[in-house]
């Protein structure tokens, strides 16, 4: 290649960087009364000049960047697809399978950028432990959130949760009616945990059940690690990470996963039960938080008016998710009946992890988890 | 770009500056390399080792090291190092008389073709979809275990050792013996037919041509070739992670738990560290290389 041509060419992807770069920023200066400053710090919609401000101001941002939303999730592609078309804003969701973790670390290593995440869904010890990446907002129906589920001035608020189950397929493994049964011989090398629980959320709460179901308690998780240990020396354990696929293929009939999750698996499985021990129900909820550096602010919480509208709500029940407004909507009937009488039946108390008590059971499962199960 | 500047640069070669002392501007032309490999491979090295040495928030520390004493780490060692070097060697065994084969056969033939550009294409096939293949045909829902079983037998009888470290070492073993072929192909077809035929007038037979005059040329080659066999399963990650998720057999998994936990496990540092030590591994495998390389030239 002559060097005049390729200088040339070296010339025009510069330009053309520059371009898109500007294209990017130029949109994003706000008409309406949500200024982009303003967007910025807007802690509620009427702070930013109420719904149809924020609404004009999100459109003209033109964009919504979110991270870690799988479209087989919760009802997420659903949601993410219902929000374009309502609002006219195109969304980029990035590494849709990451962990609340990724996220957090999209958020440190992106700053300000453009492709940073405006919302973040994550997991609560997650949310916990990053407040300081958080701009504190309250959407409108944030007295239907009870106190114990959220930060008081809205740096994060829970968003839709579920208790922890044993999905199987029906047709494989036999009916599931006591949580020993797993430990039986038509399980072998059947079952499994939907991630390694050292690192996923969905996966000690897993292990938590199982040490519930066990005796175990909240406070000390070791009945369950040594249940696992158990499940590996009977030959039942696969650990193989359970996916939508090796559920489909039935390299894991059984997984140990959030009942929303698994439930959902029934469209690709018509056999698919779902159990949910009366000794052991362990609920869970993520929670949603906006990047305070979100490169498209009102956007980001036009997204979360979206979320927690009585439309958004009842998608992620549709999912099979428990929305975080679930009580409050059946209250003033605003919730979809049909699509909270398909969730699993649930008998019994609920029980929740303290912070405290989640770290003490990761503690734990860090230090023994692999050498019980290999 | 980099021979786009050597032009300039030869002209200024050998001229005398500065009353007789040449000032030679020959190492300009090596510029971009040693910018390379110190973007690309000293200044990373550097951040992990450093990186090493502090905690979470920021303080020296060499608890890190320590943390490398624990039961699952040092486990994760003796795994990755004997699924290493047991899928360099088979890879490379298989890989080397795989190549010869081909070697053996028309230069330009369909056969060697075939396999050279199949070879081009399995060597890179890794990763969750080439585990994913075997979860899907032999796993224990594939259809060929299926088959197996309803015809009376049952390779899963004892257990599923796909999921445990032979499986690990079958799967490898599909990257490894297709990258052995290339690397080791161009040092089979520097093996000229005139030395067997000098072999056989000097009254040599075939154990003679391999052990005194084959051998010996080939087997540097084939060490090289192994050691590099053994340095990709060694990094190997996303293969290992498909087919086995608990219980971190492989470091680079270890290192991946550190570093991304959405229950709060997170150590920086202690990943560093697991960096650090598979760095001494591979470093120490390429020192004893090395030091035997050394001897079998010698022995030419």
């Amino acid at each position: 290649m002559k060097l005049g041509n390729l200088w040339r060419h070296v010339a025009l992807a510069v330009m053309a960087v520059f371009v898109v770069a500007a294209c990017g920023s130029s949109n994003s200066s706000g008409s309406a009364s949500c200024s982009e400053s303003s967007a910025k710090t807007a802690t509620s919609a009427s702070a930013c000049g109420g719904m149809d401000a924020l609404i004009a101001a999100a459109k003209s941002e033109g964009r919504l960047n979110v991270i870690a939303l799988p479209r087989d999730w919760a009802n997420y592609g659903a949601i993410l697809d219902k929000f374009t078309a309502t609002y006219g804003i195109p969304i980029t969701s990035d590494n849709p399978d990451g962990s609340s973790q990724d996220e957090v670390n999209a958020v440190q290593q992106l700053g300000t950028t453009s492709r940073a995440p405006d919302v973040l869904d994550i997991g609560l010890a997650v949310a916990l432990a990053n407040t300081n990446l958080f701009a504190p907002y309250k959407v409108s129906t944030w007295g239907d959130i009870l106190d114990s589920q959220k930060e008081p001035s809205g740096l994060w608020f829970e968003d839709y949760g579920g208790f922890m189950s044993v999905g199987y397929d029906s047709s494989k493994v036999p009916a599931i009616t006591k949580f020993d049964d797993l430990l039986g011989s038509g399980f072998k090398g059947k079952v499994a945990l939907n991630g390694n629980p050292k690192q996923a959320n969905a996966a000690l709460n897993g292990v938590m059940m199982a040490n519930l179901a066990e005796g175990g308690t909240l406070d000390d998780i070791s009945k369950g690690v040594d249940f696992f240990h158990r499940l590996k020396q009977a030959g039942n354990f696969v650990p193989v990470q359970a996916t939508t696929a090796t559920v489909k293929n039935g390299t894991t009939p059984v997984v140990f996963d959030w009942d929303y999750l698994s439930a959902a698996h029934g469209t690709d499985v018509p056999t698919w039960k779902v159990f949910v021990p009366g000794n052991a129900i362990l609920g869970g909820y993520y929670a949603q938080s906006i990047n305070k550096s979100a490169p498209h602010p009102a956007a980001a919480r036009l997204w979360e008016e979206f979320l927690y509208s009585d439309v958004g709500q009842n998608l992620w029940l549709t999912g099979l998710a428990r929305p975080v407004r679930q009580a409050a909507m059946q209250k003033s009937g605003t919730l979809d009946a049909a699509a909270a009488a398909k969730l699993p039946p649930v008998n019994g108390t609920p029980q929740f992890l303290s912070d405290a008590q989640s770290t003490s059971a990761k503690n734990y499962v860090v230090a023994h988890w692999d050498a019980a199960i290999s | 770009m980099t021979t786009a500047g050597s032009p300039a640069v030869a002209t200024n070669v050998g001229r005398p500056l500065l009353g007789g002392r040449r000032f030679s501007l020959d190492w300009v032309g090596t510029l971009p390399f040693f910018v390379y490999v110190l973007l690309f491979l000293l200044l990373p090295t550097a951040i992990v080792a450093f990186g090493a040495f502090f905690d979470a928030t920021n303080g020296f520390t060499l608890d890190n090291f320590a943390h490398l004493s624990r039961s699952y780490v040092i486990k994760a060692t003796i795994d990755t190092v004997g699924i290493s070097a047991v899928t360099a060697i088979f890879g490379a065994t298989l890989g080397a008389l795989l190549a010869y084969a081909i070697v053996t056969g028309r230069p330009n033939g369909l056969l060697r073709r075939l396999v050279v550009s199949a070879s081009g294409v399995l060597a890179q096939f890794g990763g969750v979809t080439l585990a994913f293949a075997f979860i899907a045909s032999i796993g224990p829902a594939g259809f060929v275990y299926l088959f197996f079983q309803s015809h009376g037998f049952n390779y899963y009888a004892n257990s599923v050792w796909l999921f445990q470290i032979p499986g690990l070492v079958l799967v490898y073993l599909y990257f490894q013996i297709p990258l052995m072929v290339l690397v080791f192909l161009p040092a089979l077809d520097g093996i000229k037919p005139q030395w067997r035929e000098a072999t056989e007038s000097l009254g040599g037979g075939t154990w003679h041509y391999w052990r005194y005059v084959a051998g010996p040329i080939l087997f540097p080659a084939f060490l090289g070739a192994t050691l590099l066999l053994f340095a990709n399963a060694f990094s190997a990650y996303a293969t290992a992670n498909a087919l086995i998720n608990q219980g971190g057999p492989v470091l680079a998994q270890q290192i991946s738990g550190a570093l991304s936990s959405e229950v709060g496990a997170v150590e920086p540092g202690f990943a560093k560290a697991i960096a650090v030590e598979m760095i001494v591994i591979v470093t120490l495998v390429t020192v004893g290389y090395s030091l035997l390389q050394r001897r079998t030239a010698k022995w030419l």
